[in-house]
C-alpha cells in the first residue's frame, strides 16, 4: 500500500479511482501521564507522553484507512490529509483521509 | 502568603528551567536543520518536468507536542491586557513546528525530496477547552520521493 500526500503517485500512473477512504481514532492517556503533563506545564518543553499518544493514534488511523482501501481493492492512497481535534479533556481525535486508487 | 510564595516559586521555576530548556532546544533544532539541509521539504504538489525519474514515493510524518512554561503564561496573560504580539507564544509554536518538520525529515532519511508538505497545528491537552493555550501539537507530513539517479539535484523553475 503506497501512501502519498500529492495527487498522484510520482513515477506511477493511476488506473482506477475508488473514492474517499478514511480512518479515525480517539485516544486518552492514563491519569499518570496526564499528571506528568500537568507538571511539565510549569516548566514548559516537550510533552513526550502526548507526542507518543498522537503518534500511536495516527498510526491506528492510517491502519484503519488502509484496511478500508484494501477492502475496495486499491493498492495506493493519494492526497492523504490529517486533522486533529481535542474532543474532551486529555483525549485527542485523529482523523486521516485520502483517495483510494489503483496504480501500476 | 503561602499562596503568593507558591505562585512566585512557580514563575521562577518556569523562568529559569523554561528559558534554559528553550535555548537548548533551539540549539538542537538549528544543528539538525543544518544536517538536513540536503533534504528539501517543499509545498509543491508536482515534480518539475526536468527532474529525474522517480524510484519510490512514501508518506512520512513527524509530530511534536510542546507546552509553555508558567512564566510565559503570565507574560501572555499580561499581554492580553494591552494587546499586541504575544512573543512568548510565538517561540512555542515555532519550536513545535520546526521540531515536527525535523522529525519528518529524520524519518525520510535517504530520500531526495519531500513533496507537498503540510503542517497541522492544534491545541491539545487539559486546557484545550479552557482559557489560554497550554500545549500545542504540530504535525508535519509529506511525500518523500527518491530519484533513480544517484546524487541528482532537484530542478526548480
Amino acid at each position: 500500500m503506497i501512501l502519498t500526500t500529492v495527487e498522484t503517485v510520482p513515477g506511477k500512473s493511476i488506473v482506477e479511482h475508488f473514492g474517499l477512504v478514511s480512518g479515525s481514532t480517539i485516544r486518552a492517556k492514563h491519569i499518570g501521564r496526564d499528571f506528568m503533563a500537568g507538571l511539565k506545564n510549569i516548566v514548559g518543553g516537550e510533552l513526550k507522553g502526548y507526542t507518543e499518544l498522537l503518534k500511536e493514534s495516527r498510526n491506528q488511523a492510517i491502519e484503519r484507512m488502509k484496511e478500508q482501501a484494501r477492502e475496495l481493492g486499491a493498492n495506493a492512497i493519494v492526497n492523504v490529509r490529517f486533522s486533529t481535534s481535542s474532543v474532551a479533556q486529555g483525549a485527542a481525535e485523529l482523523y486521516a483521509y485520502g483517495t483510494a486508487v489503483r496504480v501500476n | 502568603m503561602f499562596d503568593l510564595l507558591f505562585v512566585l516559586g512557580l514563575i521562577a521555576t518556569g523562568y529559569i528551567i523554561g528559558t534554559w530548556a528553550e535555548r537548548r532546544h533551539y540549539r538542537s533544532i538549528e544543528r539538525r536543520e543544518r544536517e538536513f539541509i540536503r533534504l528539501p521539504a517543499v509545498t509543491l504538489k508536482k515534480l518539475d518536468a526536468g527532474s529525474p525519474p522517480v524510484e519510490s514515493a512514501v508518506m512520512v510524518c513527524g509530530s511534536a507536542v510542546v507546552s509553555v512554561d508558567y512564566f510565559k503564561r503570565i507574560l501572555a496573560s499580561l499581554r492580553n491586557i494591552f494587546g499586541g504580539t504575544v512573543k512568548s507564544y510565538e517561540s512555542l509554536i515555532d519550536r513545535a513546528r520546526r521540531e515536527a518538520v525535523l522529525r519528518m525529515k529524520a524519518s525520510a532519511e535517504g530520500t531526495s525530496l519531500i513533496l507537498n508538505v503540510r503542517i497541522e497545528t492544534s491545541a491539545i491537552g487539559r486546557y484545550a477547552n479552557k482559557k489560554g493555550v497550554a500545549s500545542i501539537e504540530a504535525l508535519a507530513y509529506g511525500t518523500a520521493v527518491t530519484f533513480k539517479r544517484e546524487g541528482a539535484a532537484f530542478h526548480t523553475g
